[in-house]
């Protein structure tokens, strides 16, 4: 069965909080909070992203700057760029990508290595993101 | 001297290679290192780790650290400082900036990854460096240096690319800057007079690791 995916488009500018329980797909701009706890977000290459992040897993083509809390993966790709601080028990940042900021890949209550976290686990990873996230933008 | 050092080939393939050129990993050299399973040993006695790593991000060693550690890892390219102090001829004002740059708090860190970064630094901003890596540097806590012992020929920076603890691949991209400086082993620990060496190893690829520990 094919999964849904949704696509916000090159043009489309958002500001605000986007909340979604099905995998995504950025080509424009957000501004604000994204929150996919269950899904995959993807940044397109022409995706442009001011926002704390929060998500199953995040694939970076574009340009993200705020920071990003995964509770499986963060996948900076080859030309992808994150300035802000990363939370994930997984992260690949590719050789032409961009990065400024920290990897937070600390194994909460000693889970043994490769481990994923389960929802207690990530809850906890993003409410301490949350204490220490910046004002939102722009909502 | 050990075995992995006889086997290790000479540090020659990287000149080859045209500066800024795109690079494949296959053909990154691989040199033995003695110093980095040593500091990783350092950090496994402390749980969740944070380390600082003064090198342009390697997404293999980030990966590397978070499954060895688990660890939290500060990214702070100190060698994209200094190219954009080479760019905007500001080269004088390099001293302070790195008397501010890391707005870590004091003590905080378990581990530093200084990699060769002090071989491209003037005497004046290598020691404001090394004051605020030892400030930063939690008590226990350690640093991991390298530094050339023979005389710098090309304008290049390396990236260290972590293979598995006693490997690592060399891999040069372009610089604004050469290495500034031989230092002695008196002048490096000069540099660093809140810390004390743990280990200090001279590999046959002209470079020293030496493993600086923060006294307790």
């Amino acid at each position: 069965m094919e999964k849904d995916i949704v696509n916000i488009g090159k043009s489309v500018v958002i500001k605000g909080e986007l909340n979604g329980s099905e995998d995504l797909t950025i080509e424009g701009h957000v501004e604000g909070t994204i929150q996919l706890r269950d899904h995959v977000l993807t940044i397109g290459p022409n995706g442009r992203i001011k926002a704390q992040v929060f998500a199953k897993s995040v694939i970076v083509l574009g340009e993200v700057t705020g920071n990003v809390t995964a509770s499986d993966k963060v996948d900076i790709r080859d030309n992808g760029s994150v300035d802000g601080d990363i939370i994930a028990p997984r992260v690949a940042i590719a050789e032409g990508a961009h990065f400024r900021g920290s990897v937070d890949m600390q194994r909460k209550g000693g889970a043994p290595q490769g481990a994923k976290p389960g929802p207690q686990a990530a809850s906890q990873s993003q409410q301490q993101q949350s204490a220490n996230a910046p004002q939102r933008v722009g909502a | 001297m050990g075995l992995l050092d006889r086997l290790a080939p000479r540090k020659t393939e990287p000149d080859a290679r045209p500066q800024g050129a795109a690079s494949d990993s296959a053909d990154d050299p691989v040199f033995a290192t003695k110093a980095l399973r040593k500091f990783l040993s350092c950090l496994t006695s402390h749980e969740s780790p944070v380390l600082l790593d003064l090198g342009p991000v390697v997404g293999s060693n980030v990966s590397f650290f978070g499954e060895q550690l688990g660890c939290k890892i500060f990214v702070e390219d100190i060698f994209a400082d200094i190219d954009r102090h080479v760019r905007d001829n500001k080269l004088e004002d390099l001293p302070a900036f790195l008397k501010r740059r890391l707005t870590i708090s004091d003590g905080s860190v378990d581990g530093i990854l200084c990699w060769d970064v002090i071989d491209y630094l003037d005497r004046a901003a290598a020691q404001e460096l090394a004051a605020q890596l030892t400030r930063v540097l939690r008590p226990d806590g350690a640093l991991l240096g390298f530094f050339g012992t023979a005389a710098p020929r090309e304008t290049r920076y390396t990236k260290f690319i972590i293979v598995d603890e006693v490997n690592l691949k060399y891999r040069p991209y372009a610089a604004l800057r050469g290495r500034q400086a031989i230092l002695l082993n008196r002048d490096i620990i000069r540099l660093f007079p809140g810390l004390r060496v743990s280990d200090s190893f001279l590999l046959q690829n002209n470079l020293r690791e030496i493993l600086f520990r923060k006294p307790a």
